[in-house]
């Protein structure tokens, strides 16, 4: 594309090294785990899970090594100008035309998710060492959570829309496995049955957003970048040039949208997100924290032109992405209220998280909203590991923190720090991480035009510290009960849970007292612990410019780029022109109006200068929620105060709120009863009808008319005829028979010497015809 | 080109070949003047694909080693199952065939 004009200024080469070149390999080392460990993995000494272990560390050690290079690479190009993706494609193959590639896409947003999936993941793995240990399928277990990682790194760094299917996939079935993973229960193997099938009601979309793109996008893609419908730098170029039809792009935006509102759990199919609770914690820590549920979020980001110019997301007001994320931050939180599971508060609290990040990114605060990914990833991996401590080692596998809970902040000392640090950054007290991350998106919410849903924003914030200070008193605080205050209730909670590994027999779960767990879980919880308390000094806006790292690193670039080699094969580098300064990148047009000369990659993103006032003003109310929370928990829960006490029974509309709450708003019921009962049911009476009345009786009458022709028949043909032949036949070939009778003697050589003269006599005659 | 030469040594081999399978009474050794009518049929093929400067009968030559060497395998295990239940792998006494 040389329609380039004005003066060029040749930029020094981008920094660029081994570790990015080679971050294709990330996500390679755990599918090789993966074989081997279903392969040999029951006969290596460790049953296969020290290969787990090692490829995910291998990985980490890969994705540090890039995200150390990437942060090289910004640093060496100037601050306006566009750092170029690390990007490789092979071809991988070709039908009718159509070409579908491999490769790498390596950006600031790629290098930040795979460090983050590769570090819990490889936490998440030391932990199940301990966790299941002594399980039935520990070596599936590994194979399945390696390959659950390996298919969300290989989406992460997908450089088409065709790989990142393929990597979605994998996790999508990842998740089935390991949710169901103890599936001799019926509960569990129908929880995992609801996650598949709900994600893949999302999934359509996926598909057809994708191809939507394709056959709108390829066309220019091709002619202007030469690369091809699929690929994700081309299609943010083509979603920026002002090309696009508006329509074909906003329905291809909603379509993949409503993958992600699969995926990543949003209203109204989070649903399976909370039975997903079935599967080993350990598995829900790695689904909640930074695969599986952030794959729908990272599409977004991923493909966020596409969602910017479809969705009109620099319009505000309000869009399909930001009126899904508020929703879901609400129902979703106010659903974490009425849960005994602590399991299941920490789903709904993921669900409202979800939300806010949705919130972020619909609101054009995509820093804030990818920034969030990545703390949100340790304080909610480190809850649910924590949350995993407890019931391994003091309540017997129980999840009821009504009933096998309480006091035990005493106990275990390590797992009560991890978990405060963490619910402190969930709520967003500064200066935890989540502070930093989810008050810069209500902030920024606000800062675009979004008013309602910087609102909406607070009021989950409040609601936030409210449940998870429930939560937390429920959980350590007040009098121990049930099974950590050490009744041996090995009835229904344990069989319940894990009735399929034989943890008693190792670590002393008979002498049923509650301890603290061992090293295995507790340092994982600690590292974690210390991330979340101090990764949101990555970003700090509140100190000013030189403290936003994260804007630096990962934010792409909002300039116009002159690409003037564009047929460069796989590694090849781009030269890369950019206008100066004073007439180009300043004034960037990208994401507003359609540029003029070259193609934009990134659109132009406000970002909302920090203000203690408003700072202020979320940290009063997440401190008003812990404190109204605590002292209702405290009044209900130890003092059981009478005017508390059976308070829903008492008065209607909080019962028929707390009923609404406890039913989760009906909408399973809605799925299965209705939806599925209306669709499905009659589809199967009226099958049955058509076959009972048309197609049975279309058979019967058949039947019966053949009947009577085939009496006629059998007298007049079968028996005159075909039998009159058939006998008269038989008789020749019996005489025939009787007369070659002797040359069957049975030996073979005589065979042999029949079969040859018959072949020579064959040849004579050739020969004599052809002369 | 001598090609002469090369059909008259596939002649006598499918020669030596036939005689063997008619006169021979040992199974294993009718199975091995098989392979000889097999072979020279081979060199058949060979000698005009060298005449003609083919590919083809090369090609063929292959794919028939190798039905040779599949041939060759179940032949000596009807043998060998001749052998266990019979004690015997003289044709002459192998005369089940008889009409």
């Amino acid at each position: 594309m040389n329609i380039f004009s004005g003066e060029t200024e040749v930029l020094a080469p981008l920094a660029t090294g081994w570790f990015l070149e080679n971050a294709w390999l990330i996500p390679v080392i755990p599918a090789i785990a993966f074989a081997l460990i279903i392969l040999i993995g029951k006969r290596l000494p460790m049953k296969g899970s020290e290969l787990g272990v090692l490829s995910m560390f291998g990985s980490l050690v890969l994705s540090a090594g890039a995200g150390y290079q990437w942060i090289q690479r910004t640093n060496s190009a100037t601050e306006e100008q566009f750092v170029a993706p690390v990007i490789k494609s092979w071809n991988w193959w070709q039908s009718g035309g159509f070409e579908f590639g491999i490769g790498q896409h390596i950006d600031g947003l790629s290098v930040l998710v795979l460090f983050v999936v590769a570090f819990i993941s490889t936490l998440v793995q030391v932990y199940s060492l301990e966790y299941l240990r002594g399980d039935r399928r520990y070596t599936h277990f590994f194979a399945a959570l390696t390959l659950f990682s390996g298919g969300m790194l290989a989406m992460v760094l997908a450089d088409n829309t065709i790989l990142f299917l393929l990597g979605w996939e994998i996790m999508g079935l990842c998740s089935f496995m390991l949710i169901g993973h103890w599936w001799e229960e019926d509960a569990n193997s129908r929880a995992a049955l609801k996650a598949f099938f709900t994600v893949r009601t999302g999934d359509m979309g996926l598909l057809v957003g994708i191809s939507m793109l394709y056959f709108a996008a390829n066309d220019w893609t091709q002619e202007n970048l030469g690369l091809s419908g699929f690929s994700i730098r081309g299609i943010s170029a083509w979603a920026l040039s002002g090309e696009p039809n508006s329509t074909v792009i906003m329905i291809a935006a909603i379509a993949l949208f409503i993958a992600c509102i699969g995926k990543s759990g949003q209203f109204p199919l989070h649903t399976w997100l909370p039975d997903a609770m079935a599967g080993p914690t350990p598995v829900s820590s790695l689904l909640h924290s930074s695969t599986m549920v952030v794959a729908g979020v990272f599409l977004v980001a991923r493909l966020y032109p596409v969602f910017y110019v479809g969705l009109d997301i620099p319009g505000g007001g309000g869009n399909l992405i930001v009126i899904i994320g508020g929703i879901t931050i609400v129902i979703s939180a106010a659903l974490a209220f009425v849960q005994n599971d602590i399991k299941r508060v920490l789903a709904y609290s993921t669900v409202s998280q979800l939300g806010y990040m949705m919130l972020g990114l619909g609101a054009g605060a995509w820093l804030p909203a990818v920034f969030h990914i990545f703390t949100h990833a340790f304080f909610k991996a480190c809850l649910f590991l924590g949350a995993g401590s407890i019931s391994h080692s003091a309540s017997h596998h129980s999840f009821d923190m009504k009933k096998d809970m309480g006091g035990l902040r005493k106990v275990m000392p390590i797992t009560f720090v991890t978990w405060i640090v963490s619910t402190l950054a969930l709520c967003g007290v500064f200066p935890f991480s989540g502070f930093f991350s989810k008050d810069e998106i209500i902030d920024n919410v606000g800062y675009n035009g979004y008013n309602t849903f910087m609102i909406i924003g607070l009021v989950g914030a409040f609601m936030t510290a409210a449940y998870m200070t429930r939560a937390t008193y429920l959980t350590f605080f007040g009098e121990p009960r049930g099974a950590s205050a050490g009744h041996a209730d090995h009835g229904d909670a344990h069989a319940s849970h894990d009735a399929h590994d034989n943890h008693d027999s190792h670590d002393g779960h008979s002498a049923s007292t509650p301890h603290e767990s061992g090293l295995l879980i507790t340092v994982p919880l600690m590292i974690l612990a210390v991330l979340a308390m101090s990764s949101g000094f990555l970003n700090a806006t509140p100190f000013g410019e030189s403290w936003e790292r994260m804007k630096l690193w990962v934010e792409p670039r909002p300039a116009e780029v002159i690409e003037e080699t564009h047929s460069g094969g796989p590694g090849e580098s781009l030269i890369i022109n950019l206008p100066s300064a004073e007439e180009g990148a300043a004034k960037t047009v990208c994401g507003s109006a359609q540029p003029e000369s070259g193609v934009c990659y990134a659109p132009k993103l406000k970002h909302a200068p920090f203000k203690w006032s408003k700072a202020m003003i979320s940290m009063v109310i997440v401190f008003l929620g812990i404190a109204i929370s605590w002292i209702l928990s405290t009044l209900l829960f130890t003092k059981r105060d009478p005017r508390l006490v059976g308070l829903t029974q008492r008065v209607k509309v909080l019962g028929f709120g707390h009923k609404l709450l406890v039913n989760k708003y009906y909408l399973d019921d809605f799925y299965e009863k209705v939806i599925v009962r209306t669709v499905a049911y009659p589809i199967s009476r009226a099958a049955y009808w058509f076959n009972q009345n048309i197609l049975d009786g279309i058979l019967h009458g058949f039947a019966n008319n053949t009947r009577k022709i085939s009496g006629w028949v059998y007298k007049n043909v079968d028996q005159r005829v075909v039998d009159g032949t058939v006998n008269n036949s038989a008789t020749f070939t019996k005489s025939v028979g009787t007369a070659a009778q002797p040359s069957q003697s049975g030996k073979v050589s005589q065979y042999g010497a029949l079969l040859f003269s018959a072949a020579a006599v064959a040849a004579l005659v050739l020969v004599i015809i052809n002369t | 080109m001598f090609v002469n030469q090369f059909l008259f040594l596939a002649a006598v081999l499918f020669c030596i070949g036939v005689y063997g399978v008619i006169a021979r009474k040992n199974a294993v050794l009718m199975l091995m003047s098989i392979e000889l009518i097999l072979n020279s049929v081979n060199i058949n093929l060979l000698t005009f694909a060298l005449r003609n400067g083919s590919p083809d009968g090369h090609t063929f030559a292959l794919y028939i080693i190798a039905v040779a060497a599949a041939e060759v395998g179940v032949g000596l295990g009807l043998v060998l199952l001749v052998y266990r239940n019979k004690k015997t792998i003289s044709l002459d006494d192998l005369s089940e065939m008889r009409g």
